[in-house]
């Protein structure tokens, strides 16, 4: 399809926040919305480990019930949610590049045989420096069953799937704290996806 | 239990996007991933996407010349730009969100971050706007043609004019932030962000002066159709 081609991405540059940023786009579940309260908090880091100050991080979840605000999740039988779209935003922090969320624990959504998947957050890295975005996955430390069945999961060389488990901090209560830190080059690098 | 539809993405065309790494653009050096990526199986995590109920929850804003709100008009070359949303196989996207920003007429953005070049700014322009997608896919932003300014990747080093542009589209896997550039711009074939693009898909980032989309005595028109990833094949239709 020659004339109809992929318009080619190119750098959210220094400026993103101008328009895709914004307070409390990072908080994604209004008050009273079903489910168990997590925050998510990490930070990005370069090729040399040093933190990057202007990142957009983009997530996409299902609710607390396992289910997608798409016109393609049809499965009426899981309730949406008033309050909650399943989509955030946060750009990393100019003076240390770390970022957080506040959201709802996502439940369970279908893979490609049928089989449900482990709970999981779909994650997009944009920033100044960056042509191209990648995109990640954010599964849950405390899904340890649930992660070794995990279809995708099971796609990815096993020595790297421990880049794409945050860890939950044992001792946070309401909401559950979890770290993932999206890490560019090096042994740690994160796992990006190609799909 | 219904089963949700899961649409077929043909693969993203990464050979038509720009690599992550392009060493002319100095910091995609540390900023790209080393590793191959890893290729996953489609589910519905990645055909499904917050585009569809984005758009719902967005205000119509797609006048820059007026939208700061102070009641005066933004100073430079007022513009037109417009354009279809599609998808690979040139179906019109309908209810698809814009979300742009840019420079005003002198190269200057209206954000905190501080920089060299003194560029004046314009209260009464805030460079940022959005808008939906019609029923035919198309898109229209009234803007100031924005300047270009300096950056610091190498000597002298100018970006070409041109408007941000960000659509998160019908999936996760279609989403795209670019950039609009003006044909005939002498400074894109400088430019290392535009040049790493490959050279058989680059164009696609022009925008073409359109005299049908100037407006006599008010704008002058520019027109640039964005093409997102598509489905495969025409989704399986299923009784439930
Ligand atoms: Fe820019």
């Amino acid at each position: 399809m020659a004339e109809h081609g992929e318009t080619p991405s190119q750098t959210v540059g220094p400026y993103f926040s101008m328009r895709l940023g914004g307070a409390g786009q990072n908080v994604l579940a209004e008050a009273g919305v079903p489910g168990e309260r997590i925050r998510i908090e990490g930070t990005v880091l370069d090729g040399d480990g040093v933190h990057i100050e202007d990142a957009l991080i983009e997530i996409w979840q299902a609710n607390a019930g396992g289910r997608y605000r798409h016109p393609d999740d049809i499965r009426g039988e899981i309730a949406l949610d008033d309050g909650f779209v399943g989509f955030g935003r946060a750009e990393t922090e100019f003076a240390t590049g770390g970022y957080w969320f506040e959201t709802i624990k996502p439940g369970p959504v279908p893979d490609a045989e049928g089989e449900f998947q482990a709970p999981h957050i779909n994650v997009v890295v944009q920033a100044r420096g960056m042509l191209t975005p990648v995109f990640t996955r954010i599964y849950f430390s405390d899904e340890d069953e649930a992660n070794r069945q995990d279809q995708v999961l099971n796609q990815v060389p096993r020595e790297r799937r421990h880049t794409l488990v945050a860890r939950l901090d044992e001792a946070s209560r309401d909401p559950s704290v979890y770290r993932f830190d999206v890490v560019f080059q090096g042994g740690g690098e994160t796992v990006f996806f190609d799909f | 239990m219904t089963d949700p539809i899961v649409t077929h993405y043909g693969p993203k065309a990464y050979d038509d996007h720009p690599p992550f790494r392009y060493p002319d653009y100095k910091s995609t050096v540390k900023r790209s991933p080393e590793m191959d990526m890893v290729h996953i199986v489609q589910t519905l995590s990645e055909t499904s996407g917050p585009g569809p109920a984005w758009a719902e929850v967005a205000e119509e804003d797609a006048d820059l010349t007026t939208n700061a709100g102070t009641g005066g008009e933004a100073i430079g070359e007022r513009i037109i730009v417009t354009g279809r949303v599609l998808d690979e196989n040139g179906e019109p996207l309908p209810g698809t969100l814009l979300e742009i920003w840019q420079a005003n007429a002198c190269g200057g953005y209206s954000h905190w971050r501080e920089t060299a070049f003194p560029a004046p700014l314009d209260p009464n322009f805030l460079g940022v706007g959005q808008c939906i997608t019609d029923e035919e896919g198309v898109y229209r932003f009234t803007t100031i043609k924005p300047g270009p300014y300096p950056w610091g990747n190498h000597p002298n080093a100018w970006r070409p004019a041109h408007i941000h542009f960000s659509l998160m589209g019908p999936a996760w896997g279609s989403r795209l932030v670019t950039q609009l550039y003006f044909q005939g711009d002498p400074l894109l074939p400088l430019d290392p962000i535009y040049n790493g693009v490959p050279a058989h898909s680059r164009e696609r980032l022009i925008a073409a002066y359109d005299h049908d989309v100037t407006v006599e005595n008010w704008a002058l028109g520019w027109r640039w159709d964005i093409v997102l990833r598509g489905s495969a094949a025409t989704p399986f239709e299923e009784d439930h």
